[in-house]
């Protein structure tokens, strides 16, 4: 894949070795890192391209006519070709840069959601949205007279298919908008039926793949999707760089999200004119420095495969919920088939914030909250969940740490 | 303080960890709140928020004829610091016109940030036992939400929020 990076099969003691901070200790004791789903932590790869791309070959993009800012522009446009071919994208100018997830499907929602939906027509959802995913379809509801409709999930945490496809059968939605992996149950998606379903019945469908690209191999053109989004962070890259992937019809129909510099084709005070795809959706300038740090990133990840990434989670995560289940009291939410590295569960006698306090004293990083999934929670009957999650430098040994760490806890509010 | 089951010669315990913020008397009142639930008859209520952390708590207030605070109840879902500062503030602020209550909020929330009250009375030193969320900053919203309610019920509001 990247001639860089070359396969070293999986080996998470030199992979570790490649993540300067989980050599930092916590309170004395030594980091377990087990929050990777909300952020992942960054190889020295990243790290390094970050710098030498600032201590060698800085400049801004797409703009200047000397040297530096050649290079740095084919830098920064090597990245969409990585990204395309991550994706295995149609055409590398399918790949839109912006800031995270967020705002590749705030994007959609402007200028596919405004300039090509019409009132009346629908957005479909589900009931395990991030708020990112959820926020967006209400702000183009009440600003352009769409429907807004959810789709339930079932008690295991899966896609209640059932209720999905009553929600499509009118034909008035124009779009689905849904995760491919569940940031609180770890749940994937049958996305490739999600989507034959959507297209029969006339719909697009956008896939919120925040969590899963990190995790498992995307392929758009295999799945069918019309729209994929995800972000850098997750993936072991820099914040501040997100990606959205559309049909490239759809991103020449599309009206412009925001309007400045590099978006243009001309300039005048009575009209302008725009770039072509995808700059036209790339204003101002870019992130270029968080870009090329995330194409180290996904050199990266692909230097070690997604074959073994999944692998490896997959183990560590029949371990983790194996040892979770010996907790006494300890719950684990969602019990879906297919699943990655992300467990929420609770604990009774004990509120998710107070495990998360217990376990941050003990060196143990876990998430404790609503986890960005407000209506998920009330749907669940749950105010919130702690939350471990894994990432391709977490160990056996850590599932073993964060397990006895909880039995503290257990013992403490007993 | 000595839990069962975390403690042993020599090594530093869990509880030795975290006695600070989480003291006996704050473990109690989080396990069995005094006055916990909705009162039959109330004059006054808000709810508080924290959004970031999704912790909810509903105050309501009984006055005296003479102005005072009768009784305060309260309904929460919340972690164990929220619900020990609710069922602690319902305790201290009985008896207490409006104005010494926001005044007392006022060397509450001082305490709660800093862990540090130079003109706590006898009956300040009831809240003493949170003082040890000042070394937790995320925690920190988790013992003022209650009071947060409290104030906007004081106030005629009906909600309050501690972001």
């Amino acid at each position: 894949m990247n001639d860089a990076f070359p396969a070293v099969g999986f080996d998470v003691a030199r992979i570790r070795a490649d993540f300067p901070i989980l050599a930092q200790t916590v309170r004395g004791k030594p980091l377990v890192f087990l929050d990777s789903a909300a952020s992942a932590q960054k190889p020295r790869a990243v790290i390094d391209a970050m710098v030498n791309c600032m201590e060698t070959q800085y400049a801004n993009v797409h703009r200047g006519l000397h040297w530096m800012s050649e290079r740095t522009t084919d830098a920064y446009e090597a990245t969409r070709d990585a990204v395309a071919a991550l994706l295995h994208a149609n055409d590398r100018t399918e790949i839109v840069f912006t800031r995270n997830s967020t705002e590749a499907i705030n994007l959609v929602a402007h200028s596919y959601g405004r300039g090509i939906m019409k009132a009346g027509q629908a957005v479909l959802i589900s009931e395990m949205e991030h708020h990112a995913n959820i926020v967006p379809w209400q702000m183009l509801r009440d600003a352009h007279g769409t429907e807004l409709r959810v789709a339930a999930v079932t008690e295991s945490g899966e896609l209640d298919m059932e209720d999905y496809a009553a929600k499509l059968a009118d034909g008035r939605v124009a779009l689905v908008a849904i995760t491919h992996m569940s940031n609180v149950f770890g749940t994937y998606t049958p996305i490739e039926r999600i989507i034959r379903l959507a297209h029969e019945n006339g719909a697009k469908v956008l896939v919120d793949g925040s969590q899963a690209v990190v995790h498992r191999r995307v392929d758009v053109q295999a799945l069918g999707a019309d729209f994929y989004v995800f972000t850098g962070h997750k993936l072991y890259g820099p914040t501040g760089i997100g990606v959205l992937w559309a049909r490239h019809e759809l991103l020449e129909a599309m009206p412009p999200f925001m309007g400045g510099g590099d978006m243009i084709g001309s300039v005048s005070f009575e009209r302008s004119t725009w770039a072509h795809v995808p700059h036209k959706f790339e204003a101002g300038t870019p992130a270029i420095i968080e870009a090329i740090g995330l194409k180290a990133a996904i050199g990266y990840v692909e230097a070690i495969g997604y074959e073994a990434i999944a692998a490896h989670e997959a183990a560590l995560t029949d371990h983790a919920l194996a040892r979770l289940a010996t907790i006494e009291g300890l719950r684990v939410i969602g019990r879906a088939q297919d699943r990655g590295g992300v467990v929420s569960f609770t604990m009774q006698g004990a509120h998710a914030h107070d495990i998360a306090t217990l376990l941050d004293r003990q060196g143990v990083a876990v998430r404790a909250g609503h986890h960005c999934a407000e209506p998920l929670m009330r749907r669940l009957g749950l105010d919130s969940t702690a939350r471990a999650s894994f990432g391709i430098y977490t160990t056996h040994e850590e599932i073993d740490v964060l397990a006895a760490s909880l039995e503290r806890v257990r013992e403490f509010f007993v | 303080m000595n839990r069962p089951g975390v403690s042993g010669p020599g090594t530093t315990t869990l509880a030795d960890d975290v006695g600070d913020l989480y003291q006996q008397v704050i473990l109690e009142h989080g396990r069995n709140p005094r006055h916990a639930g909705r009162l039959t008859a109330f004059d006054a209520s808000a709810k508080g928020d924290n959004p970031m952390c999704g912790d909810r708590v509903e105050v309501f207030v009984k006055y005296a004829a003479d102005g005072t605070v009768a009784r305060t109840g309260f309904e929460a879902r919340g972690c164990a610091i929220s619900i020990a500062s609710a069922d602690l503030m319902a305790e201290v602020v009985a008896g207490r016109a409006p104005a010494d209550t926001r005044a007392m909020f006022e060397t509450f929330r001082h305490m709660a940030q800093t862990g540090d009250c130079p003109d706590c009375d006898a009956t300040m030193e009831k809240l003493r036992p949170l003082a040890g969320v000042h070394d937790y900053p995320s925690r920190v919203k988790c013992a003022t939400l209650p009071w947060h309610a409290l104030m906007a019920a004081l106030d005629g509001k009906g909600s309050a929020t501690s972001e």
